[in-house]
């Protein structure tokens, strides 16, 4: 019997987990894919945001600008890349102007630090290369940019240091009362907590009917070439109006660009497709802001889904005694996540979880980056272990000594993706086209699978077809 | 001191070592990422090199060995990368072996090569499953370590590696199920459209692209469509192929990130360093050679250039250093870049050689080398395509004062 | 009048040749009306491949026939070609097969391992 199942390990539910294994429980969190963070938390803008946006007195408002002041904090501890960049809500027009002053209010009463009304000029100090049209922005200092996958990698993994039982490729197929079935089992446990993103009301549907409906949304996106690095000095987002909530233009914690994302109501919400006719949208709107953006140095595309309801706020609430549901957690999730898990624990303390906190509770966690070290530490890193002394992916300058590292992590990598989003190996401009075999290589080797049985990342993603005749 | 480092261990790199020590450089560096010397031509097994230099047509492995195995008197530390290079020709590299290094030399020639373009960089729409490989990564995996990628796959792009590809998977037993180029010309030597899909009956679809990839995991299969003299695709025109596997053979880029880093100009054009006559980019003392200049077609060039250029390195590490005035080469009509981008007439000896790619499919034309209005030289061709390197040599004694010279491509009068 | 792109060098020369007298026009090298001739007679090719190989710092080891064979024996080369494992060390130029499916041609390393 666990006293917490998670469901879903995106995100959401990796940092419940984080939060809950502070305490003498034990808690269980079922994956259905392969890995964590393989869905909405892996495919998004890789913004925390300050907390304007949301309507103030909202649950969205309150979590987000709390998520966003402990993120500040949880990325130092937990060593996740994380820049606090700020960002600009650009106008373009009277009408604009308008709406960034609104923005500006709601921000104030939501409680966001620092928030300023730029003018032109100050606006192109800023961001030299915005566009002349760009009439005023609402800067936001504490907006910053992260790694997705990395903020919910360090949740779960540390989380399993304290005891987190984690469940992978095991889905959820029903829930009893306070047994969760999945395709291996039956488990029982006192409140079970669905974090299922994109899935939120199928799985609440196992419970009772969803009294909200599910409106899944898909964006798509550029990453542009480190090459581009410095287009933008912050997340230069447009205005929201008529016409849409505009593109942003970001730089990402790795050094590169981000591009997007278009909105477009899902039919399917597992097809993450890329379209040209979406790409085309976000390639215009993105010149609006920075005319002499160059999308050529584009390395990848790629959609998210977003989990919208009809419902502007975040769902999470008691659907039954035992089970608490985490549904429409779309933007800011990603901004709003610790504050979630925060929230997910008041709830479940407040409905009777025994809740005291565990004497000894790691909480911290390093991640060796080669490049990052001085010279004097490369070469003390060579000399202990010389795999850091060859590098495997030339884009990122990623050594095998970190590739090698990723697999006594707690959550070790099954895939070629699972290396890539634990140390970076592939992420770059050649996009694994160097790196690839020599990753499926020490893969075979590190966990003896053989090579053609190896995945490039979820489930069916074979790489090799099989030995040459 | 060291008078030499070479970057990079492939056909330029290895040229470029032998040219150096041979012209007089006493202490001669390669410095090599990979475990072995020879860089892409280990994977390349297919027949072919060296027609012009040993008129003999050898494998890529056998090509290489004519030059590894001349390596007398100079130093060479493999599994090595190099991080960071800097113009007063400093080299920062790690490996395995030595740990952190940073050595020093007179010159430094730069011979790292080039890499594919990607998926990305085409922003082919569609899912993003397994399945999806440059042509490049899809031969490694055959021809080094022995494993399939698919059996049954499209390729985009008629690049060289492309074909070579389609041919090689047939052989071992895969469908290829087309060639799909998007221009109205093929960008690989005609001899592999032949020999590669001809042969095998394997379609080529010109003015045609990839609009869509399926599959969720894997490659489940494609939209092709035709596209219009705009190289969009036209409405109505798709249709499907169902297949495993994607190849793309759709250009290669210099490998410059060590050059860029460095501050060394980048010829837009190229993606390559601008060079000079000798091989010498525009920061004094270090040169680059093969395709991290521009892309070649035949490895039989990259070592007479690679020659050129670890010649003028020990020179320079000797002492002299290459001056006199300098001409600026400028594209015409037809003409997509040169190589060199300048030309020092005082160190030229009697003639320059000038490399360069033209922008069209040309017949029975002749190319035309301009001081202003001035006709310098001509020279007639039968025949001219993007995909295959023209050059030229301009007697020095015909460039006069010229400030520029002008290449142009221009009907036969 | 058979039209043929000749492959004998990167060039790609456009031959015409005569079906009935085997003249070639088009080529700029007599290597070219040679190709023209045996193209439209018994046409053949070079082929190149790798077999496995044991105790090499790499698995495959790359060949190909050592002149060319007629086309229409390639598929039965390979198969030959699987049935071949080696063991290292091989050097450029040794014999994999010899007289291969009866070609009279060897195939032969091109990579010493």
């Amino acid at each position: 019997m666990y006293d917490v199942i998670i469901i879903g390990g995106g995100v959401i539910g990796c940092a419940a987990a984080y939060e809950l294994t502070k305490y003498n429980l034990r808690v269980a969190l079922f994956e259905k894919e392969n890995d964590i963070a393989t869905g909405t938390t892996k495919a998004n803008s890789a913004i925390i945001h300050a907390g304007y946006d949301p309507v103030p007195g909202s649950l969205t408002a309150r979590l987000n600008v709390r998520g966003n002041e402990l993120a500040h904090e949880i990325c130092k501890k937990l060593d996740v890349p994380f820049k606090e960049t700020g960002s600009v809500v650009c106008a373009f027009g009277e009408e604009d102007d308008q709406t960034v002053k609104e923005l500006y209010h709601r921000g104030v009463q939501n409680g966001v630090p620092g928030l300023r009304i730029l003018n032109k000029e100050e606006l192109r100090a800023l961001e030299p290369n915005i566009s002349d049209e760009a009439t005023s922005a609402l800067y936001a200092p504490t907006a910053g940019v992260i790694s997705p996958w990395e903020y919910a990698l360090a949740f779960a993994e540390t989380a399993v240091v304290n005891g987190l039982e984690l469940h992978l490729s095991e889905k959820v197929t029903d829930i009893k009362e306070n047994t969760v079935v999945t395709e291996k089992g039956e488990y029982g446990a006192k409140y079970i907590v669905a974090a299922a993103g994109v899935n939120c009301a199928e799985v609440e549907g196992y419970v009772k009917e969803p009294d909200y409906v599910l409106k899944a949304n898909k964006g798509e996106y550029f990453l542009l070439d480190k090459s581009a690095f410095g287009i933008v000095n912050t997340v230069v987002f447009q205005c929201p109006n008529k016409n849409g909530k505009g593109v942003l233009i970001s730089p990402t914690v790795h050094g590169n660009i981000i591009v997007g994302p278009n909105a477009e109501a899902a039919t399917d919400k597992t097809d993450v497709s890329t379209t040209a006719q979406g790409l085309d949208f976000v390639r215009n709107a993105a010149y609006k802001s920075v005319p002499s953006l160059n999308l050529s140095t584009n390395i990848r595309n790629f959609a998210g889904m977003r989990a919208n309801t009809n419902n502007e706020d975040f769902i999470i609430r008691f659907v039954s005694p035992c089970f608490l549901s985490l549904a429409g957690i779309k933007s800011p999730g990603l901004a709003s996540a610790p504050a979630i898990a925060e929230y997910v624990c008041e709830l479940l303390s407040e409905a009777g979880l025994k809740t005291d906190k565990k004497e000894s509770f790691t909480d911290s966690r390093k991640v060796i980056r080669f490049k990052e070290l001085s010279p004097a530490e490369k070469d003390e890193i060579i000399k202990k272990d010389p795999a850091y002394g060859r590098v495997v992916c030339r884009c990122e300058t990623i050594t095998e000594g970190e590739i090698n590292a990723t697999f006594k992590t707690p959550i070790p990598p099954v895939s070629i993706d699972g290396v890539k989003r634990r140390c970076n190996a592939g992420m770059g401009r050649c996009q694994g086209g160097f790196c690839a075999p020599r990753v499926l290589d020490i893969i075979h080797k590190t966990l003896g699978i053989p090579k053609e049985k190896i995945l490039k990342d979820k489930e069916g993603s074979y790489v090799l077809s099989g030995g040459a005749l | 001191m060291t008078d030499v480092i070479v970057i990079g261990g492939g056909p330029a790199g290895l040229a470029a070592a032998i040219s150096a020590r041979d012209n007089g450089a006493s202490k001669v560096v390669i410095i090599e990422r990979d475990t072995c010397l020879g860089g892409i031509l280990n994977q390349c097994i297919h027949n072919g090199f060296g027609l012009h230099r040993f008129k003999e047509e050898l494998s890529g492995p056998e090509y290489a060995s004519r030059f590894a195995g001349n390596l007398e008197n100079i130093e060479v530390l493999t599994d090595t990368m190099v991080l960071e290079v800097t113009t007063d020709r400093v080299v920062r590299a790690v490996s395995r072996q030595h740990g952190y290094m940073e050595l020093s030399a007179k010159a430094i020639v730069l011979a790292m090569g080039c890499r594919e373009r990607t998926r990305g960089a085409i922003s082919i729409p569609g899912d993003r499953p397994a399945g999806v490989y440059t042509a490049g990564a899809a031969q490694r995996y055959l021809n080094i370590e022995g494993y399939m990628v698919g059996k049954n796959a499209v390729i985009l792009g008629s690049g060289d590696i492309g074909l070579i590809m389609a041919r090689r998977m047939t052989l071992e037993g895969a469908k290829v199920h087309a060639c799909v180029e998007l221009m109205p010309y093929s960008g690989g030597l005609t001899r592999n459209i032949v020999q590669c899909l001809e042969d095998f009956d394997i379609p080529l679809y010109l003015s045609h692209t990839i609009t869509r990839i399926h599959g969720k995991n894997r490659v489940e299969g494609v939209t092709i469509a035709k596209v219009g003299p705009d190289r969009k695709p036209i409405a109505g025109t798709e249709f499907d192929i169902e297949c495993d596997t994607v190849l793309l053979s759709v250009g290669l880029i210099p490998e410059n990130e060590l050059t860029r880093g460095a501050g060394i100009p980048i010829d837009r054009r190229t993606n390559g360093a601008f060079v000079y006559e000798n091989m010498e980019t525009l920061s004094e003392g270090i040169f680059a050679c093969g395709n991290v200049v521009h892309v070649h077609d035949l490895v039989d060039y990259v070592s007479a250039e690679s020659e050129r250029a670890g010649a003028a390195a020990a020179k320079y590490a000797l002492g002299e250093k290459a001056l006199g005035r300098v001409i600026a080469v400028e594209n015409g009509e037809g003409v997509s870049y040169t190589v060199p981008q300048y030309i020092r007439p005082e160190n030229c000896g009697k003639t320059a050689s000038l490399f360069f790619r033209v922008r069209n499919v040309y017949r029975n034309v002749r190319i035309t080398v301009r001081n202003g209005e001035k006709l310098v030289a001509s020279f007639n061709r039968e025949h001219m395509a993007p995909g295959e390197m023209e050059s030229i040599v301009i007697p020095v004694s015909l460039m006069g004062d010229a400030e520029k010279l002008t290449v142009s491509i221009e009907e036969v009068k | 009048m058979a039209k043929l792109i000749c492959i004998v060098c990167p060039k790609g020369c456009h031959l015409t040749v005569d079906e009935t007298t085997f003249e070639v026009v088009g080529n700029n090298c007599p290597r070219g009306a040679a190709y023209g001739k045996t193209e439209l007679t018994a046409p053949t090719r070079v082929l190149t491949s790798t077999v496995k190989i044991e105790n090499g710092e790499i698995c495959r080891c790359p060949v190909r026939t050592k002149g060319a064979v007629p086309k229409g024996k390639l598929f039965e080369i390979m198969s030959a070609l699987r049935e071949v494992t080696l063991v290292s060390p091989v050097k450029i130029g040794d014999v994999v097969i010899q007289n291969v499916c009866d070609t009279g041609i060897d195939v032969i390393a091109t990579r010493n391992v």
